[in-house]
């Protein structure tokens, strides 16, 4: 079964303001779409939409042709989410925190696979301290690993790159257009251009005014 | 299915991703939740004396304040012992959610596949135990403290330890509500407040029967009952509060 996400006319609104109307969408199999738009444009509001966390806006998503509201389980089996909070406890070593995220996504925990995934993000040495005592750009690294720890379809990434030096940031682009052919799908917002990425998608949200 | 997962591994296998189905290692997920916080306990074992010494300091206080003469303590114990719990818990209620919520984590643990609602028990339960039970096994020090009399020590203990089951459930309603809020401290105490009344009536009215001669198995039992309760909606109701505090 290959992949599909497909949103029909989406609108959502906050505050009196449109961040986005009759947006359509469709995410296949080998897909990476880059969703751009100035600060408060309603990047990170989209992705939540489309992975269901907001439920409440015009419209409708649908994963494999079905609608969210029924599938959701089905989606969030196959989501690896990555959002503005890193997602790490700081008082846990990294591999302590990839461990629990291997038994909550469902994954047999293994202490193995989980170095491996840290050395592949440049952790290595760094497996047993806490996060705590790492930089910002290293705790973001403990993130990124789960992409290499539990294969989901699709990835959603708000601002992956994020405190990430230029070297990991070309490791990261490449890791996207590897999961792209390997029949996956990336959802991503950044302000990095992204240029080793062949069939690059966009989509920009421009932001308009509700109509009083 | 654990097969299939397995050969999916992008460290093992390069191949191509297929779909899975969702499911599987609820018990896993329930587990690792409950070891995680557990070691972050261990890790800062400050957050979780904190309400304990609060507990012990309130209690020190009315001897002070009141008077030394033990009949007068003896008589008012009851209510004092069950109070200052109440409010020491009360006072570890905050930080159940909110650290998970700044680092990010509980939006990935909203994100499993898994109900959400059994996932917050496992949350819920790491609360009584490093909160509650420690102040159940304290309580009788503090009440030998205040002159209360022989023999109820050990229902001051029980009526703790289930009474402050109840208030972490309650008070996780509260907490999942104010997560969002940058100070939900004061506002949490102001929901949850009215909604510890009739644990605490029944929890000090247990003792009060001990010392009494009454029917205190029977305030137990009332306490037990609310706990079997709480149990079943609670958990409903803090997912829900969780998904309204974290998507509005």
């Amino acid at each position: 079964m290959s992949l599909s996400l497909e949103a029909r006319q989406l609108a959502c609104e906050r505050d009196g303001r449109w961040l986005f109307r009759g947006l359509d969408l469709t995410l296949n199999a080998g897909d990476v779409m880059r969703i751009e738009g100035p600060n408060g444009s309603g990047k990170t509001t989209l992705l939540k939409v489309l992975c269901g966390q907001i439920v409440d806006v015009e419209g409708e998503v649908l994963w494999q042709g079905e609608p969210l509201r029924r599938v959701r389980s089905e989606l969030l089996a196959n989501l690896l989410y990555l959002g503005h909070g890193a997602g790490v406890k700081a008082h846990l070593s990294a591999l302590e925190n990839l461990r629990w995220y291997q038994a909550i996504s469902g994954d047999q925990v293994s202490s193995r696979d989980c170095e491996l995934a840290l050395a592949r993000v440049g952790l290595v040495g760094f497996e047993e301290v806490p996060a705590i005592q790492l930089s910002a750009g290293q705790q973001r690294r403990i993130a990124l690993a789960r992409l290499h720890l539990t294969p989901r379809l699709l990835w959603v990434l708000d601002e992956p790159f994020i405190a990430i030096d230029a070297e990991g940031v070309a490791a990261l682009e490449q890791l996207l257009a590897e999961h792209a052919r390997r029949g996956g799908a990336v959802l991503v917002t950044t302000h990095h251009a992204l240029e080793r990425i062949e069939g690059l998608r966009s989509l920009r949200l421009a932001g308009e005014v509700a109509a009083a | 299915m654990r097969q299939e997962v397995r050969s999916l591994d992008p460290l093992d296998s390069p191949g191509l991703l297929r779909a899975r189905s969702s499911g599987a290692g609820l018990g896993t997920a329930l587990s690792a939740t409950l070891k995680r916080d557990l070691l972050m306990v261990t890790r800062r074992p400050g957050d979780a004396l904190t309400p304990l010494m609060f507990f012990a300091m309130v209690i020190t206080l009315f001897p002070l304040g009141i008077s030394p003469d033990a009949d007068q303590l003896a008589l008012i114990a009851p209510g004092i012992l069950w109070v200052a719990a109440l409010l020491a818990a009360l006072l570890s209620l905050d930080g159940l959610f909110r650290t998970d919520h700044d680092d990010g984590t509980l939006e990935q643990l909203m994100l499993t596949p898994h109900p959400l609602p059994l996932l917050v028990i496992a949350k819920v339960a790491v609360h009584w135990l490093v909160t509650g039970v420690p102040l159940a096994l304290l309580a009788p020090l503090l009440g030998l403290m205040l002159s209360l009399p022989e023999g109820s020590y050990l229902v001051l203990s029980a009526s703790v330890a289930l009474g402050s089951a109840c208030i972490s459930l309650i008070g996780a309603i509260g907490a999942a509500l104010t997560v969002g809020l940058a100070r939900g401290g004061m506002l949490l105490a102001l929901i949850v407040l009215p909604l510890f009344m009739p644990v605490l009536i029944f929890g000090s009215g247990a003792i009060v029967a001990v010392i009494e001669g009454g029917a205190w198995l029977a305030h137990l039992a009332i306490l037990g009952a609310f706990l079997c309760v709480a149990l079943m909606l609670a958990p409903w109701a803090i997912a829900a509060s969780l998904r309204v505090s974290l998507h509005d």
